[in-house]
């Protein structure tokens, strides 16, 4: 599997500031890429330099074997992009723009076939100014798509949107993996990197503070699994005196940190032998979610130093 | 530049255009409403013949009847006699009827004239219409002298032949519909690019553009060409309307074609360049007002630039539409070729300058 995208010591200064801060990754292809950050971190500066938008200060950016930023033309023959808030000419229909494109990019499409690839062909005749914020992101994704590209950019694709819409879109991520294209997504919902993505890169200050699967990164920066049961808090005192191990006590539940999938039949045990009333349990483990806004917060409380990479 | 990309540019733009109805009522309905207004204010001054109110105190002796009548005859001045009452002043009644001009022949004139003595015929101008006065001076003038002449049995010797410039004569519509349609030249285009240039930098449609293989060059054009085909058709429209609805003498030539051609992409390109050097979509509309608003009424849009003072006629040089308007003028109703070929240069040379630098200035992508 090739390297879609190699980002080496990419840096990008705005007068004093550093948005972005000699960071290093690598987007394989076919693969979904989601990069995470909270706002402000870097992300979009990221992606536009990648999408050739944007000059970098230093460092070396290479996209489909070009340089986004010197080879801007022959790059955007070969990659999608959907922008964040896709906006376009208000009384254009769906049908109109993807011909449009068509034209634009000298390829031969059908406009029905690519609507109905993102769920829009019923809107098909519909004004631009007219459609819904989903259906104004589909369209955003049918253009990205009338060319055929070997890597889509999606820029927070599904923000503002939806369940439903939101899941359309997915649905569309999926599509497009399966069709061996690589996707480099940028999202706010963690839920939906933790979905879709095959590597993940959260960036924050400019910098990347953790990179891998989603579940590397979660066995690497999350909690351990946990067990809990709805008690009283003097329930947590015994475990914490019994088992020797991490106890949270929050809302009425007692929370014990296990050391592995067995660990649970002994913290059953002690819970049990305490004597003291107890309903309910289930196990949980930490989400990406979780781990993101652990990451994000450890970093900005100082806990975390800028470049702690998985 | 790649035509099937110009086109494909071309047509998306005209559909938006087209469906978004306020664009096409400014470009093609307002244009009629204007020649409509301003030809029905105008038409009654349109005439150059001055209305002279007389009151005859020779008691419409044959003499002054006939002094009257050689007035009338002149074509400045259409003699209007009035009998006021004997405690009604003239000087008065003329200003409280609104009246600019007017003339007492005194008593006496008729035996004055054929006594060979002396006598005056007063005239009463309005300082704040000194056009009126001079025409009704000059003729009442002419006409005393033919008399005197007359009465000291002399000669003519210097006389006089009157030839219009041009073949016909020409009435205030005649130069309202060629600057109207040069006043639509300047404003569709500045003021729907400067729009253009900032909203679409605002909703990042630029950027989007950007990701195509269109290029700014080919995006201009196709502005350009858009705004030419709506230039033939609201030129077409105002031609018609003004000789049908006013009578207008204006002759549709080929030679028109270049002004129409040179003169939207002119202003496409100007509103650009406008739009590109601002930094926000206000200071885009402040530019695009201070560039378009002098020109719309110094380059002989709603009146011919010779009746300016002789300061602003050096002025309108300066105004790019100046030379859209005049070579029109000049191919519509004087059918002087050389002088809207030296127009159809400076549009030309000017236009190719102002989209080179429009093109160059106006970004997809940021830094």
């Amino acid at each position: 599997m090739g390297e879609a995208i190699a980002v080496r010591g990419l840096t990008k200064k705005y007068d004093a500031l550093t948005a972005v801060d000699a960071i290093n990754f690598t987007v394989n292809e076919g693969q979904v890429f989601a990069f995470l950050g909270p706002n402000g971190a870097g992300k979009t500066t990221t992606v536009e330099i990648l999408e050739g938008l944007r000059r970098r200060t230093s460092g070396d950016v290479t996209v489909l074997g070009l340089d986004p930023w010197t080879d801007g033309p022959a790059l955007h023959r070969k990659i999608g992009v959907i922008p964040q808030e896709f906006r376009f000419f208000e009384k254009t229909t769906p049908k109109e723009a993807v011909e449009y494109y068509a034209t634009l990019f000298g390829v031969q499409v059908d406009a029905k076939s690519i609507l109905e690839q993102v769920a829009l062909l019923d809107k098909a005749n519909t004004h631009f100014d007219v459609l819904s914020g989903g259906q104004k992101q589909k369209l955003g994704l049918a253009l990205a798509l009338v060319a055929s590209p070997t890597l889509c950019f999606l820029d927070e694709p599904t923000t503002g949107l939806d369940p439903q819409a939101r899941r359309g879109i997915w649905d569309v991520i999926r599509q497009l993996r399966r069709e061996g294209r690589t996707v480099f997504l940028t999202t706010h919902y963690l839920e939906e990197a933790e979905l879709l993505a095959d590597q993940v890169a959260i960036i924050h200050h400019g910098q990347i503070i953790a990179e891998g699967t989603p579940a590397e990164i979660i066995r690497d920066h999350g909690r351990p699994e946990r067990l809990t049961v709805e008690a009283p808090p003097s329930l947590g005192e015994y475990l914490r005196a019994h088992l020797k191990r991490d106890v949270t006590v929050e809302d009425g539940q007692v929370a014990v940190a296990m050391r592995d999938k067995s660990d649970a039949l002994v913290v059953l045990q002690a819970i049990e032998a305490s004597g003291i009333p107890w309903k309910g349990f289930a196990t949980s483990t930490d989400t990406l979610e979780d781990v993101f806004i652990s990451l994000v917060g450890r970093m900005d409380d100082g806990v975390l130093g800028g470049g702690a990479k998985t | 530049m790649n035509p099937r990309r110009i086109g494909a540019d071309f047509k998306v733009f005209s559909r938006g255009y087209i469906r978004n109805r306020v664009g096409l009522f400014f470009a093609l309905v307002f244009p009629i409403i204007l020649i409509g207004l301003f030809g029905l204010i105008f038409s009654a001054t349109g005439s150059s013949t001055v209305t002279l109110y007389t009151e005859n105190f020779d008691h419409h002796s044959p003499a002054s009847v006939a002094f009257l009548s050689a007035l009338n005859q002149t074509g400045a001045v259409t003699v209007d006699v009035v009998s006021l009452p004997a405690n009604q002043g003239f000087a008065t009644w003329l200003a409280q009827q609104g009246h600019t001009v007017g003339l007492i022949v005194p008593v006496g004139f008729q035996s004055a004239y054929a006594n060979h003595t002396p006598t005056n015929v007063t005239l009463f101008t309005d300082p704040q219409d000194q056009a009126s006065g001079g025409i009704a001076a000059g003729a009442i003038s002419g006409v005393a002298n033919y008399y005197n002449l007359k009465a000291s049995n002399g000669t003519q010797i210097v006389g006089l032949q009157e030839q219009q410039v041009g073949s016909q004569v020409y009435k205030y519509i005649d130069f309202l519909v060629p600057g109207l349609i040069g006043f639509s030249i300047l404003t569709s285009p500045m003021f729907s690019l400067v729009e253009i240039s900032s909203t679409y930098r605002k909703d990042h449609l630029f950027r989007q553009l950007s990701l195509t293989p269109l290029t700014r060059g080919e995006w201009l054009t196709a502005k350009a060409l858009w705004y030419i085909v709506l230039t033939f058709l609201s030129a077409a429209i105002m031609i018609a309307f003004g000789v049908f609805a006013f009578g207008a003498h204006l002759t549709f030539t080929l030679g028109l074609v270049p002004f129409l051609i040179l003169g939207p992409f002119f202003f496409v390109s100007l509103g650009m360049l406008a739009g590109s050097i601002s930094r926000t979509p206000e200071s885009a509309a402040i530019l695009g007002n201070i560039i378009t608003f002098p020109m719309m009424f110094l380059s002989g849009t709603f009146f011919p630039v010779s009746n300016f003072p002789p300061f602003l006629q050096k002025v309108v040089y300066i105004l790019p539409l100046y030379y859209v308007i005049d070579g029109m003028n000049q191919v519509m109703l004087f059918q002087n070729t050389s002088r809207a070929l030296l127009d159809i240069a400076v549009i030309g040379i000017g236009g190719v300058l102002v989209f080179v630098a429009a093109i160059s200035v106006f970004k997809w992508r940021d830094e």
